[in-house]
């Protein structure tokens, strides 16, 4: 399952789709809304994706993921709209057949999201807002 | 006519989400020349790309007015 998503993510529902009774170990990463950045208190965040394009995206980290780790399982989802601290942003659920797997792939597919899927935040301060580019920046090589 | 979806801070620099361009262009390369010279603080960004038909496009690839063409500003999600 991968789900870009305006309403609150069910994290639970994430975890199970991913579930299954060939894994010895389920490993969540839950990414939330922090209340400051920087000393600067957050009122909200605004996430904004490329839908069709997100969804292609997370398949292929996925793709690689499940073969690189022999994973058994997996659901990833992602909010857009506002949000605020304290909120899930994502979620990213994984079953392997051992723990080890199970993290390695699990940070695999996070870092993964975060540098290359089509997805964007603003932070809204307390007087002013500003457009997130803490990722490093996305290269396209020739092919 | 090319259309192009535009996202993020690019959204806030080009004044919409989506842009039509009456310009002949062939390439993704130089539709970036003409974006960063008609939008002067595209260059302030740590990266620019441009994706043609939903996947990630160097600067050889080819455009036509068909195309599904998006202006990819630094990502932050998560």
């Amino acid at each position: 399952m991968i789900k870009i998503t305006a309403k609150p993510i069910d994290v639970q529902k994430v975890i199970d789709t991913a579930s299954s009774l060939g894994a010895g170990a389920v490993n969540v990463f839950i990414g939330t809304v922090r209340d400051s950045v920087h000393n600067k208190h957050v009122r909200w965040l605004e996430y904004e994706a490329y839908e069709s394009m997100a969804v292609a995206e997370i398949r292929m980290i996925i793709d690689e993921a499940a073969h690189r780790w022999q994973l058994q399982g997996w659901a990833v989802s992602h909010r857009v709209g506002t949000l605020k601290p304290g909120e899930v942003a994502v979620v990213v659920a994984v079953a392997a057949v051992h723990r080890k797997e199970s993290f390695e792939a699990c940070q695999f597919i996070i870092d993964a999201i975060k540098a290359k899927v089509p997805i964007w935040k603003k932070e809204v301060f307390e007087g002013g807002e500003a457009w997130v580019s803490a990722n490093p920046p996305l290269v396209i090589h020739s092919n | 006519m090319m259309n192009l979806k535009v996202f993020g801070v690019a959204r806030d620099i080009m004044g919409g989400g989506e842009i039509a361009l009456t310009d002949s262009i062939h390439s993704v390369g130089e539709l970036k020349a003409l974006l960063l010279n008609r939008y002067p603080k595209l260059k302030e960004l740590n990266s620019l790309v441009i994706a043609v038909n939903q996947k990630y496009a160097s600067d050889e690839v080819s455009v036509a007015e068909t195309d599904e063409i998006a202006v990819i500003p630094p990502v932050s999600g998560g």
